[in-house]
Parts: C-alpha cells; structure tokens; sequence
C-alpha cells in the first residue's frame, strides 16, 4: 500500500513524498514505515508507543480513528496519508532545535 | 452535506445605489448571486484575522465582493519579506502598519464597504469582545496559539471559522464550528509539542501559496453568506501545489471534543501560549548562553585569533550567504558532534542566534567549555561588522 509522507516529515524519510509498504493492517503499516525510517517514530509515536494526538491518519479518506484504528484492515491498492497540523512559515512554538533540550 | 448555519443578516434594509448596481452587475446577473445575495453580501460582516498572506486575497476579494463590513485584526508591520506573498502591501508601505497600508487598498478597491480596523493582537481577553459584531471569521494566522483561539472563540460564539493553513507548498482549508460541523480541535485535539513540527528556519512558503488558500476560504466565506454551493463543512482539503494535486478527507464531529464535543471543557478562553508550550523559551536560552558581540569577533578573527566558526544553519541557507563557518545543521548536531575538537574555542552561529543559542547549550552539556554564541547571528553581523552580507 501507499503511505503519504506529508511535508513537515519528509525530512525524517529521505525527503519521499510516498512510501510503498506491504501490510495487513494500519498499525503494520506505519511501524514497517518507522521500521524503515526510524527518525519518524518519535513524530508519530509518543514515548508509550501511541499514535500522538496531533497526528491524524487516514485511511483513503477516513480517519482511522472512526474505524478499527491501527487494527483497521488495508488492501494493497489503499492509501494511507498521515496528516500532522501545519501552521505558516513563522511558528516559534515548533522550532526542531527544542529537541536537543 | 447540511448547509452551515449563519446568522441570516439583515437584508430587509439593505439596498444597493445605482453604483453599485453597476459594480456588483456581474453577480447581479448570475442566479446564485443575484440582487438578495448582493444585499446579503452587504449586509455580511466578515472578521479577517491577520493581513498577511493568507489575510492580503482574503481582504482584497471580500472587499471587491461587496462584503459590507469588513474587520481586520492585525498589529504586525510591513517588511521587506512580506513582499513575496503578501500581496495587498506595496514596496512603498515597507515600515508602515499591516493595518494601514491594508485598509488603503481594500477602500481604493471598494469605496462601498465598511472597514473595521482592530490594531491589536488577538487574545484571550480580546477575542469573543472583537467576535461579536461579526458573522463570519476567517483565520488567516501562521502560529498555533492563534489558531487554537480562533477555533475556541469561535465555538463559544458559534461563528464558523473560515480555516486556512500553509507550510511550504501545502494547504489545509476546511471550514470549522458550524453548528452541525466539526471544529478544529476534533480535529486536532492538541498542538504539536514544541520541537515536533520545523520550525520557522525549516519553514518557508511559496509565494503563490497563500493566495491560492486565502482565495479558497474566501469562496468559502461568500458561499456562507450566500448560503450557496456545498462548503467545506465536514471536509478537510489538502492542497499540494507542487505536484498540483488537491485531496479531500471526512472530518467528523468528535463526540469527546474538548471545544464542541457532548461534554465540553474548554468553556472559557484559556493561556493559548501556555497550551502550546511557548512560554519565553526562546529569550531565556539566548540570555543563558555566553555570548560573544559581532564587532568583538571580528576584530579577534583580524587578530589572527584561532576560533573555529560554526554554522548550525541549513544547507540552503549557507548559499544564500554565509562567514565561511563549518556547517552543522542544528538538527544534526547530536549526531555530528564528534566532528568538533572541544579544545579549539568555537563560535557558533545562526541567522538571529536562537538556534546557535541552543547548540552552544547542547554542547556545553556534552562537555565543550569554550564555545560562545555569536550575539544576534548573521543579522546582526550584517549590521554591525559587514553590510556586504546579505539579510534574509
């Protein structure tokens, strides 16, 4: 299946905009996607393993969380898009450098 | 779709002159505008907050429309990097208030409408005040705590909020806190905690970017009025200008939305800069930091000193100028650190001097002792040792 890397994140996948994946469900998925490129996990991920709450996955054009979630089962023609909250240019709350802090 | 519900403006006692017949003709003569969208059009009252990028197509076409009255929240100055996008404001307003220079053009295009200038911030304490002589209000914002109290204000109001966002070459516009519709926050319950989205360095947007959204969600501020068409209610639509592609996801009202959800806990405006981490970080590294002047380093550097230089800015920004620093991109540090010789004295630096200010801190705590932050960065060098460097 294919997953869409939105720009914010490009960064952590080799600057892809899709990724193709094989997967029985969502939560498969996205960890053979962060299996893949480890620097997305903690994009996604919070420290206890879930899916963070400004994170939202799509399933085609559903959010999974109105379907089984990371159980929801995928076929290999689905498109899977994770979409993360942008705001403009200019945000001093979401300087990366935070991290090494 | 379920229309979205907006105040009915008065129409019964709007009317339009003979000049505006003329103007307004165009809509006049196709059926879903018409003479009563027109008037509904005149009696609308559309609250724009911020005349930037988003808020210049916003402005200028509401304007144009007819939309009758028209507030503007703004407090900001035009400078020479807003010119790229922002494309209500001319070379010549470069130094003048946003709000100004923004009211001349929307009274030259439209003589017809009212303009309500709001110069001010919007807060917590301000926002339901402003609210309140309006319809409709469109979020033209670039930061998240605005963006929170939009949407929250808008809910306690019940005002639909007209939603555009952008980042580099993609756009989200839907429209939210209608009363069948979701809001921003079932979408995104909470904002990203700092550090996990780019930052303003990383950031950046195509110019053409912010008109093609504001345009969007200003067709979906007239559709409400006209209560015309399908809005995007219940829809969010990415936009993706590179590759020209436009996607729509279902939005759905979160029962357990914490703004419009079955039991509510935001029920009055709280510290949105405290809710999205943002409390005087910024300064408060810089300050902790030793510093080193622009003019200090220079006359060390001509002094045949041995400081090694280092820039923790982009790749893309060396290009654009750089003080033939060795460059480390900040977010590589932690991976890259070995590559710095903790016994040479190091200066590192950036564009302003927030994120060298961090890699100093980072490297201290990894045990280098002689490493300063050059005071204001690349900027402040331009100014105080070498005008040949370019500003960005």
């Amino acid at each position: 299946m294919k997953i869409h890397i939105p720009t914010p994140l490009r960064q952590y996948a080799e600057k892809k905009a899709t990724i193709e994946v094989a997967a029985g469900n969502v939560g498969d998925a996205l960890s053979a996607l962060t299996n893949k490129y480890p620097d997305l996990r903690r994009h996604l991920y919070t420290d206890e393993g879930k899916l963070r709450a400004f994170v939202n996955v799509y399933l085609n054009d559903e959010d999974i969380r109105y379907l089984h979630k990371e159980s929801t089962l995928v076929k290999e023609s689905d498109n899977l898009s994770i979409v993360p909250s942008i705001a403009g240019g200019a945000c001093a709350c979401c300087c990366p450098c935070r991290m090494l802090l | 779709m379920a229309m979205a519900t907006v105040t009915q403006p008065d129409i019964q006692s709007a009317n339009l002159s003979n000049d505006e017949v003329l103007r307004y003709s165009r809509h006049l003569i196709m059926p879903e505008v018409g003479m009563e969208g027109q008037l509904r059009l005149k009696a609308a009252r559309v609250l724009c907050i911020g005349a930037g990028g988003l808020g210049s197509p916003l402005a200028l076409y509401l304007a144009a429309a007819g939309v009758g009255t028209l507030g503007v929240v703004d407090f900001d100055v035009v400078d020479y990097t807003n010119l790229q996008r922002q494309v209500i404001h001319t070379t010549a307003d470069v130094g003048r208030k946003k709000l100004a220079s923004a009211a001349e053009k929307v009274k030259a295009i439209n003589p017809f409408i009212q303009l309500q200038p709001f110069e001010t911030r919007l807060t917590s304490e301000n926002a339901l005040q402003i609210f309140r002589d309006f319809d409709i209000i469109v979020d033209g914002t670039d930061n998240f705590p605005t963006r929170y109290l939009v949407n929250d204000a808008c809910v306690l109001s019940g005002k639909p909020n007209v939603y555009g966002s952008i980042f580099r070459f993609e756009g989200q516009v839907s429209v939210f806190a209608t009363k069948e519709g979701p809001c921003y926050r079932c979408l995104y319950p909470e904002p990203p905690p700092p550090g996990l989205v780019p930052s303003c360095a990383e950031g950046g947007v195509l110019g053409i970017l912010p008109g093609l959204v504001g345009v969007m969600q200003a067709t979906e501020a007239i559709k409400l009025i006209l209560g015309k068409g399908e809005p995007l209610v219940g829809r969010l639509l990415l936009v993706d200008a590179l590759g020209m592609r436009f996607r729509e996801l279902k939005l759905r009202k979160n029962p357990d939305c914490p703004a419009c959800g079955q039991h509510p806990t935001v029920t009055k405006l709280i510290d949105y800069n405290e809710f999205c981490g943002i409390r005087g970080e910024e300064k408060a590294v810089a300050s902790n930091v030793p510093e080193i002047q622009p003019e200090e380093l220079k006359a060390r550097l001509d002094a045949g000193e041995d400081i090694f230089i280092l820039d923790v800015r982009e790749p893309h920004e060396y290009q654009i100028c750089n003080l033939q620093g060795y460059l480390i991109p900040l977010g590589e540090l932690p991976k890259r650190a070995s590559e710095l010789d903790s016994s040479r004295e190091i200066v590192a630096h950036c564009r302003s001097g927030v994120r060298s200010a961090k890699a100093v801190s980072f490297l201290q705590q990894a045990g280098f002792r002689k490493v300063k932050n050059l005071a204001g960065g690349i900027l402040a060098w331009s100014d105080k040792v070498d005008p040949s460097v370019p500003k960005y």
